[in-house]
């Protein structure tokens, strides 16, 4: 039987069956999956990631496709991170982006991995960063993460990626809703994707009248706004000059660094937090504090605010 | 907080494109609480081992109505091996088109099942959680 340490020496050595088991014991959060990490995490940093955001059926998985085909053409390697929902009913998932990506399956430099969002909101799941820094450690040249279909607040996948590309498509939606704060603002490339639908030049020029006149560069980054089909692969040479541009323009003027930073901040408080919670629960799920406390707070005795102070003191 | 979620791949190998079977299948197991890969119609056997390599699944569940079973699916078997992918390591069953004189065969081969016409889904479901309720513990 092997071990941990054995699966990470042969993750470094490039087998894909040593990577894969591991993504599982990080996507399960297995004590082993976090031993593993401890290990990989020191030999990640490498690889340029990018998250991939927008919409349900904006057209991510395809154009998820489309940028690994021109990545491929240009001999990147790539990890590909897909997400799709858990239901919060069954707590099943469907995972369907292997089927806009058939072709790619065969080549031995992708590897694409499916993941559900076991409950996590914020268009991530929950191990989706150690999932990225063991295909990052594996060598890859670029990992690429499909967020689930995100409407306007799922902004998680921002705080994780070096380059944030934002998918956007005609029709949905006027100017009003690209002027409000949220998903758009956390663009460092926009994308008005299916480009051959009718009214996409009126979209395109409505949306680049907007950034021309509010978003004035943010730490020396004009967002471009690129035009692309992803079933067509149109304007997807465009799109991947535009990645290498952001990442030359992070690295050239410090920004990495400063963004690798608030990186390792969300994602230490994060778990701090989701750790914590847990432990709290735990605790007062035992001694039955936590059902004493909900019983007062619904029937009025206490307000939530004091139920919290009383839960944490 | 460790989440053993059964994970299963659903693939159509060959050129019959009727996936409708197979996406009942994917859809009850999802239902049943399990995160299923669906792969799309018109698989090869290169294709169907690498997905499963890629996803790490616990179960594979071929579909398969073109009659070409006895030709691929050994090569199914074949693919996954090279990938240190042993049968007995996942579960693997099949469902379709699929004459009783080859039932025997194909468990031979390494199928722990194969679910005819009119199969209720709950079997299928039952028989996968069963699978998993038994399994060995994995190997890391």
């Amino acid at each position: 039987m092997p071990t941990v340490e054995d699966l990470v020496e042969r993750l470094f050595a490039g087998n894909r069956r040593a990577l894969s088991r591991l993504l599982t014991l990080i996507e399960n959060d297995t004590p082993e999956g976090r031993r593993a990490l401890k290990q990989i995490y020191p030999r990640s940093g490498a690889a340029h990631t990018v998250g991939l955001t927008g919409s349900a059926g904006a057209g991510k998985s395809t154009l998820s496709g489309a940028l690994a085909r021109e990545l491929r053409r240009r001999d990147r390697t790539l990890g590909i991170v897909a997400i799709d929902p858990t239901s919060p009913f069954s707590q099943g998932a469907l995972l369907g982006d292997r089927i806009r990506m058939q072709d790619l399956t065969s080549d031995p430099s992708v590897f694409l991995r499916s993941m559900a969002t076991r409950g996590n909101l914020g268009g991530l799941a929950p191990s989706t960063s150690g999932v990225v820094t063991a295909l990052d450690a594996f060598g890859m040249d670029v990992v690429l993460v499909e967020t689930v279909g995100a409407g306007q607040d799922e902004v998680e996948v921002a705080a994780m990626a070096d380059t944030t590309v934002v998918v956007l498509t005609p029709g949905a939606g006027d100017d009003v809703q690209a002027m409000k704060a949220g998903i758009m603002e956390i663009a460092d490339i926009l994308v008005v994707n299916k480009s051959d639908l009718p009214n996409a030049d009126l979209f395109y020029r409505q949306m680049s009248a907007i950034y021309e006149s509010y978003s004035a560069a943010r730490n020396g980054w004009q967002t471009p706004i690129l035009k692309t089909s992803g079933a067509e692969q149109e304007g997807i040479e465009a799109l991947v000059d535009a990645l290498d541009q952001h990442r030359a323009h992070i690295e050239s003027t410090q920004q990495r660094e400063a963004h690798r930073i608030e990186q390792a901040r969300h994602q230490v408080l994060a778990l701090a937090r989701q750790r914590l919670i847990d432990q709290l629960v735990a605790d007062h799920t035992t001694d039955g504090r936590l059902d004493e406390i909900v019983a007062r707070v619904a029937r009025r005795e206490m307000d939530p605010h004091s139920g919290a102070d009383e839960l944490i003191a | 907080m460790a989440d053993d979620k059964i994970r299963v791949l659903v693939a159509k190998p060959g050129l019959d494109g009727h996936d409708r079977g197979a996406k009942v299948v994917a859809r009850a197991l999802r239902d049943a609480g399990m995160e299923v890969i669906y792969t799309g119609i018109r698989q090869t056997p290169d294709m169907i081992a690498e997905a499963a390599l890629q996803e790490d699944v616990d179960v594979i569940g071929l579909s398969i109505l073109s009659g070409a079973h006895m030709e691929l699916f050994p090569r199914i078997i074949e693919a996954l091996r090279t990938r240190e992918i042993a049968p007995d390591e996942v579960l693997l069953f099949a469902g379709g088109i699929i004459p009783d004189a080859d039932i025997q065969p194909l468990k031979d081969l390494g199928f722990q099942a194969i679910f005819g016409p009119g199969t209720s889904t709950q079997d299928i479901i039952k028989f996968v959680r069963d699978w998993a309720a038994t399994r060995p513990v994995r190997a890391t």
